[in-house]
């Protein structure tokens, strides 16, 4: 009698018995972390947002053609690997392996794509004379707050490429699971979400204030 | 063992057709933003900016819902992470707002 009065405490929610949360602890880690960087990058654009009020000459130098062409083209790249990010997720979860880390090398393309279009976009800026913590039209703070976000958002899809690449060879090696396949699908995705207030913040308000 | 096996039977929600539609819809919205951007004869900047900001939040709701797989979970994760984070991005603002008004003011036009 005494036993099963100690199952029952054990086994309810508030014993530990079973995670109030029903999933792992590895989904629970990186949603924990991703809150932590939702608040990092909205330190950042709201940086941004402050320093673009405060001041009224802040350079655009983003013009339709080619800067806005090109960043729309790196959105839908971005939103299409997390498309097929998805795709592996639920190949994984179906016990497909193969198509599974088909689907994780696509979304791992999409983001070496991104990058590389990224980069060629940096290039140019640099080009015109801008750099972190320097432009042409004097307001070096514009360098230093869009080399500082982007180049953080950059980090964030170099690493999840490196991330996502190690789950599809692991996860073709038998040496991960599909929870894993998940676990760094949910980081991809919140890349890709901290690039959608990103692009209209940075590239889209490109007008006079 | 219950657990496990409830967890894999939560992931079968959402079918690649829903995905796929989701996608749509966010490459849809990012086109509307992208057109909002060159709008700016008919609407005033902060309008414009309310209209993205939305927008976005739009798009974030699809993304965290569907992608990221949230409507399946337990309604507690929801309850936990999203407040949470709100409450502190209000916290973020609380500061943001008087003094980034203050500075559109200083302005001599």
């Amino acid at each position: 009698m005494h036993e099963t009065k100690d199952d029952a405490a054990i086994s309810s929610p508030w014993g530990g018995g079973e995670s109030p949360f029903a999933i792992n602890s590895k989904k629970f880690g990186m949603w924990l972390f991703l809150v932590s960087d939702t608040l990092t990058f909205a330190a950042l654009i709201l940086a941004y947002s402050y320093l673009r009020l405060a001041n009224p000459d802040w350079p655009r130098p983003f013009e339709f053609s080619p800067a806005i062409i090109n960043t729309t083209i790196m959105t839908v790249i971005l939103l299409g690997s997390s498309l097929t990010m998805v795709m592996a997720v639920s190949a994984a979860h179906g016990h497909d392996r193969a198509k599974a880390v088909r689907y994780l090398l696509l979304t791992a393309g999409g983001g070496v794509l991104f990058d590389i279009l990224h980069i060629r976009e940096w290039f140019h800026l640099f080009s015109e004379g801008y750099g972190f913590g320097k432009s042409p039209e004097g307001v070096p703070l514009f360098g230093s707050a869009f080399f500082g976000i982007t180049g953080m958002h950059m980090a964030h899809v170099t690493i999840g490429i490196v991330y996502i690449a190690i789950i599809a060879v692991g996860y073709g090696r038998d040496k991960f699971t599909a929870d894993d396949v998940e676990v760094s699908g949910l980081y991809w995705h919140f890349v890709d979400l901290v690039w959608m207030f990103v692009f209209p913040m940075i590239y889209l308000m490109s007008i006079k204030l | 063992m219950n657990t496990h096996e409830n967890l894999s039977e939560s992931h079968a929600a959402g079918s690649p057709r829903l995905f796929f539609m989701i996608w749509i819809w966010l490459v849809v919205i990012t086109a509307i933003e992208v057109f909002l951007g060159y709008e700016t004869q008919h609407f005033s900047p902060t309008f414009m900016l309310t209209l993205l900001v939305i927008l976005s939040v739009v798009k974030a709701i699809l993304i965290v819902s569907y992608f990221m797989h949230l409507k399946y979970e337990k309604p507690s994760l929801a309850l936990l992470l999203i407040p949470s984070t709100v409450f502190c991005l209000c916290m973020i603002l609380i500061f943001f707002f008087p003094d980034s008004l203050r500075l559109l003011q200083f302005r001599s036009h």
